[in-house]
Protein backbone atom coordinates (compact mmCIF):
# COMPACT_ATOMS: atom_id res chain seq x y z
CA UNK A 1 0.00 0.00 0.00
CA UNK A 2 1.63 3.47 -0.91
CA UNK A 3 0.32 5.82 1.55
CA UNK A 4 2.06 8.64 0.63
CA UNK A 5 4.28 11.58 2.52
CA UNK A 6 4.07 12.76 5.77
CA UNK A 7 3.32 16.60 5.63
CA UNK A 8 2.29 19.46 7.64
CA UNK A 9 -0.65 21.56 6.58
CA UNK A 10 -3.37 23.62 7.99
CA UNK A 11 -6.94 21.66 7.81
CA UNK A 12 -8.24 24.39 5.22
CA UNK A 13 -5.34 23.75 3.17
CA UNK A 14 -5.51 20.08 3.45
CA UNK A 15 -9.23 19.77 1.87
CA UNK A 16 -8.19 22.35 -0.61
CA UNK A 17 -5.08 19.54 -1.58
CA UNK A 18 -8.21 17.24 -1.81
CA UNK A 19 -10.53 19.39 -4.31
CA UNK A 20 -7.22 19.55 -6.29
CA UNK A 21 -7.05 16.31 -6.78
CA UNK A 22 -10.10 14.99 -7.16
CA UNK A 23 -9.74 17.65 -10.18
CA UNK A 24 -12.67 19.72 -9.46
CA UNK A 25 -14.64 21.46 -12.36
CA UNK A 26 -16.32 24.02 -10.95
CA UNK A 27 -15.69 26.22 -7.52
CA UNK A 28 -18.01 28.56 -6.22
CA UNK A 29 -17.74 30.16 -3.31
CA UNK A 30 -18.24 33.69 -1.19
CA UNK A 31 -15.57 34.33 1.63
CA UNK A 32 -16.45 33.94 5.13
CA UNK A 33 -14.42 33.53 8.48
CA UNK A 34 -13.39 30.32 9.15
CA UNK A 35 -13.73 28.81 6.15
CA UNK A 36 -11.65 31.31 3.92
CA UNK A 37 -8.74 29.92 3.66
CA UNK A 38 -9.99 27.00 1.93
CA UNK A 39 -11.30 28.64 -1.35
CA UNK A 40 -8.25 31.39 -1.17
CA UNK A 41 -5.91 28.17 -1.81
CA UNK A 42 -8.45 27.03 -4.33
CA UNK A 43 -8.16 30.09 -6.57
CA UNK A 44 -4.43 30.17 -5.69
CA UNK A 45 -4.39 27.10 -7.59
CA UNK A 46 -6.38 27.54 -10.41
CA UNK A 47 -4.06 31.05 -10.75
CA UNK A 48 -0.98 28.47 -10.67
CA UNK A 49 -2.54 26.35 -13.51
CA UNK A 50 -2.60 23.64 -10.63
CA UNK A 51 -5.83 23.08 -11.04
CA UNK A 52 -7.80 23.41 -13.97
CA UNK A 53 -11.53 24.38 -12.78
CA UNK A 54 -13.74 27.38 -13.68
CA UNK A 55 -13.74 29.55 -9.91
CA UNK A 56 -17.03 31.78 -10.09
CA UNK A 57 -16.95 34.31 -7.77
CA UNK A 58 -20.07 35.54 -6.65
CA UNK A 59 -21.83 38.08 -4.40
CA UNK A 60 -23.51 36.01 -2.09
CA UNK A 61 -23.33 32.67 -0.64
CA UNK A 62 -27.08 32.61 -1.66
CA UNK A 63 -25.88 32.92 -5.36
CA UNK A 64 -22.55 30.49 -4.86
CA UNK A 65 -25.04 27.50 -3.72
CA UNK A 66 -27.00 28.95 -6.98
CA UNK A 67 -24.18 28.87 -9.30
CA UNK A 68 -23.09 25.13 -7.65
CA UNK A 69 -26.56 24.09 -8.67
CA UNK A 70 -26.38 25.21 -12.27
CA UNK A 71 -23.38 23.71 -12.78
CA UNK A 72 -23.64 20.60 -11.22
CA UNK A 73 -26.81 20.20 -13.20
CA UNK A 74 -25.14 20.81 -16.68
CA UNK A 75 -22.82 17.57 -15.12
CA UNK A 76 -19.63 19.34 -13.71
CA UNK A 77 -17.93 18.20 -10.63
CA UNK A 78 -18.79 20.76 -8.07
CA UNK A 79 -17.25 21.94 -5.11
CA UNK A 80 -17.76 25.20 -2.08
CA UNK A 81 -17.46 26.00 1.34
CA UNK A 82 -19.09 28.09 3.55
CA UNK A 83 -20.03 28.57 7.15
CA UNK A 84 -21.90 30.25 9.99
CA UNK A 85 -24.06 33.14 8.92
CA UNK A 86 -22.80 31.93 5.31
CA UNK A 87 -24.73 28.85 5.68
CA UNK A 88 -27.35 30.41 6.77
CA UNK A 89 -27.95 32.93 3.64
CA UNK A 90 -26.99 29.85 1.35
CA UNK A 91 -30.44 28.02 3.49
CA UNK A 92 -32.75 27.96 1.42
CA UNK A 93 -30.99 26.82 -1.90
CA UNK A 94 -29.23 24.25 -0.06
CA UNK A 95 -32.52 22.20 -0.58
CA UNK A 96 -31.92 22.48 -4.22
CA UNK A 97 -29.51 20.05 -4.96
CA UNK A 98 -30.70 17.62 -2.52
CA UNK A 99 -34.16 17.49 -4.02
CA UNK A 100 -33.43 17.57 -7.64
CA UNK A 101 -30.06 14.92 -6.63
CA UNK A 102 -27.52 17.29 -7.78
CA UNK A 103 -24.36 15.73 -6.14
CA UNK A 104 -22.68 19.12 -5.31
CA UNK A 105 -19.97 18.83 -2.57
CA UNK A 106 -19.34 21.12 0.37
CA UNK A 107 -16.94 22.18 3.76
CA UNK A 108 -19.01 23.56 6.40
CA UNK A 109 -16.23 25.40 9.13
CA UNK A 110 -18.62 25.22 11.69
CA UNK A 111 -19.45 28.93 13.25
CA UNK A 112 -21.44 29.77 15.99
CA UNK A 113 -24.74 32.23 14.94
CA UNK A 114 -24.87 35.62 15.66
CA UNK A 115 -25.61 37.04 18.23
CA UNK A 116 -23.31 38.07 20.02
CA UNK A 117 -21.66 38.36 16.62
CA UNK A 118 -19.34 35.45 16.65
CA UNK A 119 -16.49 34.18 14.20
CA UNK A 120 -15.58 30.76 16.42
CA UNK A 121 -16.27 27.34 16.31
CA UNK A 122 -19.78 25.55 17.86
CA UNK A 123 -22.78 23.53 16.09
CA UNK A 124 -25.35 26.27 15.53
CA UNK A 125 -24.90 26.56 11.80
CA UNK A 126 -24.93 22.71 11.50
CA UNK A 127 -27.89 22.33 13.54
CA UNK A 128 -29.80 24.47 11.09
CA UNK A 129 -28.68 22.25 8.13
CA UNK A 130 -30.57 19.16 9.76
CA UNK A 131 -32.98 18.57 7.24
CA UNK A 132 -31.84 19.64 3.90
CA UNK A 133 -31.16 16.39 2.37
CA UNK A 134 -27.58 16.40 2.34
CA UNK A 135 -25.21 13.32 3.55
CA UNK A 136 -23.10 14.88 6.26
CA UNK A 137 -20.57 14.04 8.18
CA UNK A 138 -17.69 15.12 10.83
CA UNK A 139 -14.12 15.37 10.58
CA UNK A 140 -12.52 15.46 13.93
CA UNK A 141 -9.16 16.26 12.88
CA UNK A 142 -7.04 17.64 9.33
CA UNK A 143 -6.41 13.98 8.68
CA UNK A 144 -10.15 13.13 8.31
CA UNK A 145 -10.79 16.69 7.23
CA UNK A 146 -8.90 15.32 3.85
CA UNK A 147 -10.18 11.86 3.63
CA UNK A 148 -14.03 12.81 4.03
CA UNK A 149 -13.72 14.97 1.45
CA UNK A 150 -12.09 13.10 -0.68
CA UNK A 151 -14.59 9.88 0.18
CA UNK A 152 -17.84 13.01 -0.26
CA UNK A 153 -17.06 13.39 -3.88
CA UNK A 154 -17.06 9.38 -4.40
CA UNK A 155 -20.09 8.80 -2.48
CA UNK A 156 -22.49 11.92 -3.71
CA UNK A 157 -21.46 11.18 -7.47
CA UNK A 158 -22.51 7.48 -7.47
CA UNK A 159 -25.01 6.60 -9.72
CA UNK A 160 -26.85 4.75 -6.76
CA UNK A 161 -26.59 7.61 -4.59
CA UNK A 162 -26.63 10.94 -6.61
CA UNK A 163 -27.14 13.59 -3.62
CA UNK A 164 -25.14 16.48 -2.30
CA UNK A 165 -22.29 15.53 0.40
CA UNK A 166 -21.29 18.40 3.23
CA UNK A 167 -18.34 17.34 5.29
CA UNK A 168 -18.18 19.63 8.63
CA UNK A 169 -14.93 20.56 10.64
CA UNK A 170 -14.71 22.96 13.40
CA UNK A 171 -13.48 26.11 12.72
CA UNK A 172 -10.57 27.73 13.79
CA UNK A 173 -10.04 23.80 15.48
CA UNK A 174 -9.39 22.65 12.19
CA UNK A 175 -9.24 25.16 9.73
CA UNK A 176 -7.00 27.34 10.75
CA UNK A 177 -4.40 24.54 12.58
CA UNK A 178 -1.44 22.98 11.03
CA UNK A 179 -1.16 19.44 11.84
CA UNK A 180 0.78 16.60 10.35
CA UNK A 181 -1.26 14.38 7.93
CA UNK A 182 -0.45 12.04 5.30
CA UNK A 183 -1.06 13.36 2.00
CA UNK A 184 -1.17 10.44 -0.96
CA UNK A 185 0.02 10.76 -4.24
CA UNK A 186 -2.11 12.63 -6.62
CA UNK A 187 -2.90 9.28 -8.91
CA UNK A 188 -3.76 7.20 -5.82
CA UNK A 189 -6.56 9.89 -5.20
CA UNK A 190 -7.38 10.59 -8.95
CA UNK A 191 -7.48 6.08 -9.15
CA UNK A 192 -9.55 6.21 -6.64
CA UNK A 193 -12.51 8.88 -8.25
CA UNK A 194 -14.12 7.23 -11.02
CA UNK A 195 -15.00 9.43 -14.03
CA UNK A 196 -18.04 11.05 -13.51
CA UNK A 197 -20.90 11.37 -15.53
CA UNK A 198 -24.61 13.18 -14.60
CA UNK A 199 -27.60 11.04 -15.84
CA UNK A 200 -29.16 13.84 -16.80
CA UNK A 201 -26.44 16.63 -17.49
CA UNK A 202 -28.08 19.44 -19.63
CA UNK A 203 -27.95 18.92 -23.44
CA UNK A 204 -29.72 20.54 -25.83
CA UNK A 205 -30.03 17.45 -27.82
CA UNK A 206 -32.02 15.86 -24.82
CA UNK A 207 -33.67 18.56 -23.71
CA UNK A 208 -35.42 18.12 -20.00
CA UNK A 209 -37.06 20.13 -17.61
CA UNK A 210 -35.13 20.61 -14.30
CA UNK A 211 -36.49 22.03 -10.62
CA UNK A 212 -39.89 21.99 -11.89
CA UNK A 213 -42.71 23.02 -9.19
CA UNK A 214 -44.71 20.21 -7.75
CA UNK A 215 -48.06 20.76 -7.23
CA UNK A 216 -50.06 19.01 -4.42
CA UNK A 217 -51.03 16.06 -6.61
CA UNK A 218 -47.03 15.31 -7.04
CA UNK A 219 -44.96 16.63 -4.05
CA UNK A 220 -45.77 14.03 -1.84
CA UNK A 221 -44.46 11.67 -4.08
CA UNK A 222 -41.46 13.31 -4.86
CA UNK A 223 -40.89 13.45 -1.32
CA UNK A 224 -41.36 9.92 -1.16
CA UNK A 225 -38.50 8.85 -4.08
CA UNK A 226 -36.05 11.48 -2.51
CA UNK A 227 -36.45 9.99 1.19
CA UNK A 228 -36.18 6.43 0.13
CA UNK A 229 -33.15 7.34 -1.98
CA UNK A 230 -31.62 9.16 0.61
CA UNK A 231 -32.06 5.98 2.73
CA UNK A 232 -30.61 3.46 0.67
CA UNK A 233 -27.31 5.59 0.33
CA UNK A 234 -25.99 4.52 3.20
CA UNK A 235 -24.58 0.87 1.95
CA UNK A 236 -22.69 3.16 -0.34
CA UNK A 237 -21.40 5.09 2.29
CA UNK A 238 -20.19 2.09 3.97
CA UNK A 239 -18.95 0.66 0.55
CA UNK A 240 -16.89 3.72 0.10
CA UNK A 241 -15.34 4.14 3.09
CA UNK A 242 -14.59 0.56 3.18
CA UNK A 243 -12.47 0.82 0.34
CA UNK A 244 -11.22 4.25 1.17
CA UNK A 245 -9.76 2.41 3.96
CA UNK A 246 -8.17 -0.70 1.58
CA UNK A 247 -6.55 1.80 -0.04
CA UNK A 248 -5.50 4.61 1.89
CA UNK A 249 -4.98 2.85 5.34
CA UNK A 250 -7.67 4.75 7.15
CA UNK A 251 -11.34 3.31 7.89
CA UNK A 252 -14.38 5.26 8.92
CA UNK A 253 -17.44 4.38 10.29
CA UNK A 254 -21.03 6.23 11.07
CA UNK A 255 -20.32 5.12 14.52
CA UNK A 256 -16.93 5.44 15.96
CA UNK A 257 -16.04 3.95 19.53
CA UNK A 258 -13.52 4.30 21.85
CA UNK A 259 -12.50 1.68 24.72
CA UNK A 260 -16.02 1.13 24.76
CA UNK A 261 -15.44 -2.66 24.90
CA UNK A 262 -16.44 -2.53 29.01
CA UNK A 263 -17.70 0.72 29.39
CA UNK A 264 -20.64 0.91 31.37
CA UNK A 265 -20.30 4.64 30.79
CA UNK A 266 -20.31 6.44 27.55
CA UNK A 267 -19.57 10.07 26.41
CA UNK A 268 -20.87 11.33 22.97
CA UNK A 269 -19.24 13.78 20.84
CA UNK A 270 -18.98 14.73 17.31
CA UNK A 271 -16.52 17.00 15.79
CA UNK A 272 -12.69 17.99 16.56
CA UNK A 273 -13.75 17.80 20.40
CA UNK A 274 -13.86 13.70 20.17
CA UNK A 275 -9.83 14.18 20.93
CA UNK A 276 -10.22 16.07 23.98
CA UNK A 277 -12.61 13.58 24.87
CA UNK A 278 -10.40 10.32 24.47
CA UNK A 279 -7.84 12.01 26.57
CA UNK A 280 -10.37 12.60 28.90
CA UNK A 281 -11.76 9.06 28.58
CA UNK A 282 -7.96 7.37 29.18
CA UNK A 283 -7.40 9.33 32.40
CA UNK A 284 -10.98 8.77 34.12
CA UNK A 285 -10.15 4.67 33.26
CA UNK A 286 -7.08 5.06 34.95
CA UNK A 287 -9.39 6.46 37.65
CA UNK A 288 -10.94 3.34 37.80
CA UNK A 289 -14.21 4.68 36.35
CA UNK A 290 -15.80 2.45 33.28
CA UNK A 291 -16.35 4.95 30.66
CA UNK A 292 -15.65 5.01 27.11
CA UNK A 293 -16.68 7.45 24.21
CA UNK A 294 -19.18 7.60 21.17
CA UNK A 295 -18.53 9.77 18.37
CA UNK A 296 -21.20 10.32 15.59
CA UNK A 297 -18.93 10.67 12.45
CA UNK A 298 -22.01 10.17 9.99
CA UNK A 299 -24.82 12.83 10.91
CA UNK A 300 -27.32 12.20 8.02
CA UNK A 301 -28.42 9.62 6.91
CA UNK A 302 -28.94 9.66 11.02
CA UNK A 303 -26.73 6.02 12.18
CA UNK A 304 -29.26 4.46 14.28
CA UNK A 305 -28.12 0.50 13.92
CA UNK A 306 -25.21 1.32 14.45
CA UNK A 307 -25.79 4.37 17.53
CA UNK A 308 -27.95 1.63 18.93
CA UNK A 309 -25.00 -1.41 18.39
CA UNK A 310 -22.26 0.99 20.13
CA UNK A 311 -24.71 1.67 23.22
CA UNK A 312 -25.90 -1.84 23.38
CA UNK A 313 -23.88 -2.19 27.39
CA UNK A 314 -24.26 1.44 28.17
CA UNK A 315 -25.89 2.19 31.08
CA UNK A 316 -25.53 5.73 31.06
CA UNK A 317 -24.47 7.86 28.23
CA UNK A 318 -22.97 11.50 28.42
CA UNK A 319 -24.20 13.60 25.33
CA UNK A 320 -22.17 16.88 24.38
CA UNK A 321 -23.77 19.45 22.47
CA UNK A 322 -22.09 22.33 20.94
CA UNK A 323 -25.36 24.39 20.04
CA UNK A 324 -28.52 25.11 21.70
CA UNK A 325 -32.12 25.03 20.38
CA UNK A 326 -34.00 27.41 22.12
CA UNK A 327 -36.09 26.57 24.55
CA UNK A 328 -35.52 22.77 23.87
CA UNK A 329 -32.07 22.05 24.76
CA UNK A 330 -29.14 20.07 22.73
CA UNK A 331 -30.44 18.68 19.24
CA UNK A 332 -27.78 16.16 19.56
CA UNK A 333 -28.85 14.44 22.74
CA UNK A 334 -32.97 15.04 21.59
CA UNK A 335 -32.40 13.05 18.20
CA UNK A 336 -30.26 10.07 20.20
CA UNK A 337 -32.54 10.30 22.87
CA UNK A 338 -35.19 9.25 19.82
CA UNK A 339 -33.46 7.03 18.57
CA UNK A 340 -32.70 5.29 21.49
CA UNK A 341 -36.59 5.41 22.84
CA UNK A 342 -38.08 1.77 23.22
CA UNK A 343 -34.84 0.02 22.86
CA UNK A 344 -33.17 0.91 25.64
CA UNK A 345 -35.26 1.93 28.95
CA UNK A 346 -32.52 0.70 31.59
CA UNK A 347 -30.20 3.49 30.46
CA UNK A 348 -29.78 7.27 31.27
CA UNK A 349 -29.03 9.66 28.91
CA UNK A 350 -28.45 13.03 30.18
CA UNK A 351 -27.56 16.19 28.22
CA UNK A 352 -25.03 18.86 28.26
CA UNK A 353 -24.37 21.80 26.11
CA UNK A 354 -20.73 23.16 25.80
CA UNK A 355 -18.68 24.86 23.85
CA UNK A 356 -20.49 27.64 22.51
CA UNK A 357 -19.03 29.86 20.47
CA UNK A 358 -15.58 28.93 20.67
CA UNK A 359 -15.17 28.24 24.76
CA UNK A 360 -13.18 25.36 24.63
CA UNK A 361 -13.74 22.39 26.57
CA UNK A 362 -10.94 20.67 28.50
CA UNK A 363 -10.24 17.29 30.29
CA UNK A 364 -11.83 18.30 33.21
CA UNK A 365 -14.92 19.55 31.56
CA UNK A 366 -15.82 16.23 30.28
CA UNK A 367 -14.88 14.76 33.84
CA UNK A 368 -17.58 16.96 35.62
CA UNK A 369 -20.23 16.29 32.77
CA UNK A 370 -19.71 12.51 33.73
CA UNK A 371 -19.47 13.40 37.08
CA UNK A 372 -22.92 15.10 37.14
CA UNK A 373 -24.49 13.14 35.52
CA UNK A 374 -24.09 10.37 37.74
CA UNK A 375 -25.55 12.40 40.11
CA UNK A 376 -29.34 11.69 37.76
CA UNK A 377 -31.86 11.40 38.56
CA UNK A 378 -30.73 14.57 41.07
CA UNK A 379 -30.26 17.02 38.01
CA UNK A 380 -33.61 18.85 37.79
CA UNK A 381 -33.09 20.68 34.87
CA UNK A 382 -33.80 18.91 30.89
CA UNK A 383 -29.60 20.14 30.41
CA UNK A 384 -27.15 22.32 31.69
CA UNK A 385 -25.08 24.52 29.67
CA UNK A 386 -21.45 24.08 31.27
CA UNK A 387 -18.73 26.24 32.19
CA UNK A 388 -20.66 29.28 32.44
CA UNK A 389 -19.45 31.93 34.95
CA UNK A 390 -21.84 33.14 37.95
CA UNK B 1 -56.96 11.82 -8.08
CA UNK B 2 -56.96 9.77 -11.50
CA UNK B 3 -55.70 6.18 -11.53
CA UNK B 4 -53.10 7.10 -14.82
CA UNK B 5 -50.88 10.07 -12.22
CA UNK B 6 -47.39 8.94 -11.60
CA UNK B 7 -46.62 6.99 -8.75
CA UNK B 8 -43.17 7.87 -6.62
CA UNK B 9 -41.77 5.32 -8.06
CA UNK B 10 -42.49 6.30 -11.64
CA UNK B 11 -40.64 9.69 -11.05
CA UNK B 12 -37.07 10.69 -12.91
CA UNK B 13 -34.32 10.94 -11.10
CA UNK B 14 -34.79 14.05 -8.94
CA UNK B 15 -38.07 14.76 -10.51
CA UNK B 16 -36.34 15.70 -13.66
CA UNK B 17 -39.46 15.98 -16.79
CA UNK B 18 -37.91 14.82 -19.62
CA UNK B 19 -41.51 15.41 -21.74
CA UNK B 20 -40.88 18.49 -23.28
CA UNK B 21 -43.46 21.12 -22.99
CA UNK B 22 -45.48 19.15 -20.75
CA UNK B 23 -46.80 22.34 -19.34
CA UNK B 24 -49.67 22.91 -21.52
CA UNK B 25 -51.13 19.62 -20.23
CA UNK B 26 -52.01 21.37 -16.54
CA UNK B 27 -55.37 22.68 -16.57
CA UNK B 28 -54.94 25.97 -15.09
CA UNK B 29 -58.78 27.02 -15.60
CA UNK B 30 -59.34 24.22 -12.84
CA UNK B 31 -58.10 27.14 -10.34
CA UNK B 32 -60.93 29.52 -11.64
CA UNK B 33 -63.60 31.23 -9.74
CA UNK B 34 -64.72 34.04 -12.20
CA UNK B 35 -64.54 33.68 -15.76
CA UNK B 36 -63.95 36.45 -18.44
CA UNK B 37 -66.50 37.86 -20.51
CA UNK B 38 -66.16 40.10 -23.40
CA UNK B 39 -69.22 42.44 -24.86
CA UNK B 40 -68.33 43.10 -28.65
CA UNK B 41 -70.10 45.97 -28.81
CA UNK B 42 -67.58 47.76 -26.61
CA UNK B 43 -64.14 46.01 -27.54
CA UNK B 44 -62.09 47.89 -30.52
CA UNK B 45 -59.59 44.81 -31.05
CA UNK B 46 -56.98 46.89 -29.72
CA UNK B 47 -55.17 43.60 -28.12
CA UNK B 48 -53.97 45.16 -24.96
CA UNK B 49 -55.90 42.07 -22.66
CA UNK B 50 -53.79 39.71 -25.00
CA UNK B 51 -50.66 41.48 -23.79
CA UNK B 52 -51.57 41.92 -20.06
CA UNK B 53 -53.26 37.96 -19.24
CA UNK B 54 -50.24 36.27 -17.22
CA UNK B 55 -51.67 33.29 -18.18
CA UNK B 56 -50.92 33.97 -22.03
CA UNK B 57 -53.95 32.24 -22.94
CA UNK B 58 -55.93 35.23 -24.57
CA UNK B 59 -55.96 34.54 -28.60
CA UNK B 60 -57.00 36.13 -31.68
CA UNK B 61 -60.21 34.95 -33.08
CA UNK B 62 -60.58 34.84 -37.29
CA UNK B 63 -62.51 38.30 -36.57
CA UNK B 64 -59.43 39.71 -34.49
CA UNK B 65 -61.34 39.35 -31.29
CA UNK B 66 -59.05 38.10 -28.25
CA UNK B 67 -60.45 35.46 -26.78
CA UNK B 68 -59.58 33.58 -23.41
CA UNK B 69 -59.09 29.74 -23.71
CA UNK B 70 -60.67 28.49 -20.68
CA UNK B 71 -58.79 25.47 -20.25
CA UNK B 72 -55.84 27.61 -19.34
CA UNK B 73 -57.79 30.89 -18.02
CA UNK B 74 -57.27 31.23 -14.16
CA UNK B 75 -59.62 34.14 -14.06
CA UNK B 76 -56.94 36.56 -12.29
CA UNK B 77 -59.39 39.70 -13.82
CA UNK B 78 -56.20 41.01 -15.15
CA UNK B 79 -57.57 41.61 -18.56
CA UNK B 80 -61.13 43.25 -17.59
CA UNK B 81 -59.17 45.52 -15.51
CA UNK B 82 -56.50 46.49 -18.27
CA UNK B 83 -58.94 46.36 -21.12
CA UNK B 84 -59.65 50.70 -21.79
CA UNK B 85 -63.40 49.58 -23.26
CA UNK B 86 -64.09 47.95 -20.24
CA UNK B 87 -65.31 45.41 -22.78
CA UNK B 88 -64.44 42.22 -20.43
CA UNK B 89 -67.02 41.38 -17.40
CA UNK B 90 -65.32 39.12 -14.85
CA UNK B 91 -68.76 36.32 -14.39
CA UNK B 92 -68.93 33.84 -11.42
CA UNK B 93 -68.52 30.33 -12.10
CA UNK B 94 -71.49 28.48 -11.17
CA UNK B 95 -70.93 25.39 -9.07
CA UNK B 96 -71.30 22.02 -11.41
S1 LIG C 1 -58.93 36.36 -16.43
FE1 LIG C 1 -56.68 36.42 -16.24
S2 LIG C 1 -56.07 34.45 -17.02
FE2 LIG C 1 -58.16 34.70 -17.69
S3 LIG C 1 -57.96 35.59 -19.71
FE3 LIG C 1 -58.17 37.28 -18.27
S4 LIG C 1 -56.05 37.87 -17.82
FE4 LIG C 1 -55.97 35.83 -18.74
S1 LIG D 1 -58.49 44.91 -24.16
FE1 LIG D 1 -60.69 45.10 -24.28
S2 LIG D 1 -60.96 46.34 -26.11
FE2 LIG D 1 -58.89 45.55 -26.20
S3 LIG D 1 -59.08 43.67 -27.38
FE3 LIG D 1 -59.24 43.08 -25.22
S4 LIG D 1 -61.45 43.12 -24.86
FE4 LIG D 1 -61.14 44.18 -26.74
Amino acid sequence: MKKGKIVGLEGSFAIAEAVRMVNADVISAYPITPQTHIVERLAEMIADGELDAEFICVESEHSAMSACVGASAAGARVFTCSAGQGLELMHEVLYIPSSMRLPVVAVAANRALSGPLSVWCDHSDVMALRDIGWIQMFAENNQQAFDLTICAFRIAEDKEVLFPAMVHIDGFYLSHVIEDMVLPDDEVVADFIPEYEYPFALDPERPVSMGCYGPPFIYSEAKKAQEVAFESTKPKILETWEEFGDTFGRYYAPVESYKMEDASIALLTMGSIGETAMLAVDEMREEGKGVGLIRLRLWRPFPFTELREAVKDVELLVVLDRALSSGMGGPVCSEVKSALYDKREDMRIVGFIGGLGGRDITIEGFKYMVNRALEYPEIEEEFEIIGVRE
Amino acid sequence: MSAKQKGWKDLELGCVVTEPGSASSTKTGEWRSERPVRDNTKCIKCGICYIYCPEACINEDEEGYFEADLYYCKGCGICAHECPSSAITMIEEEEE
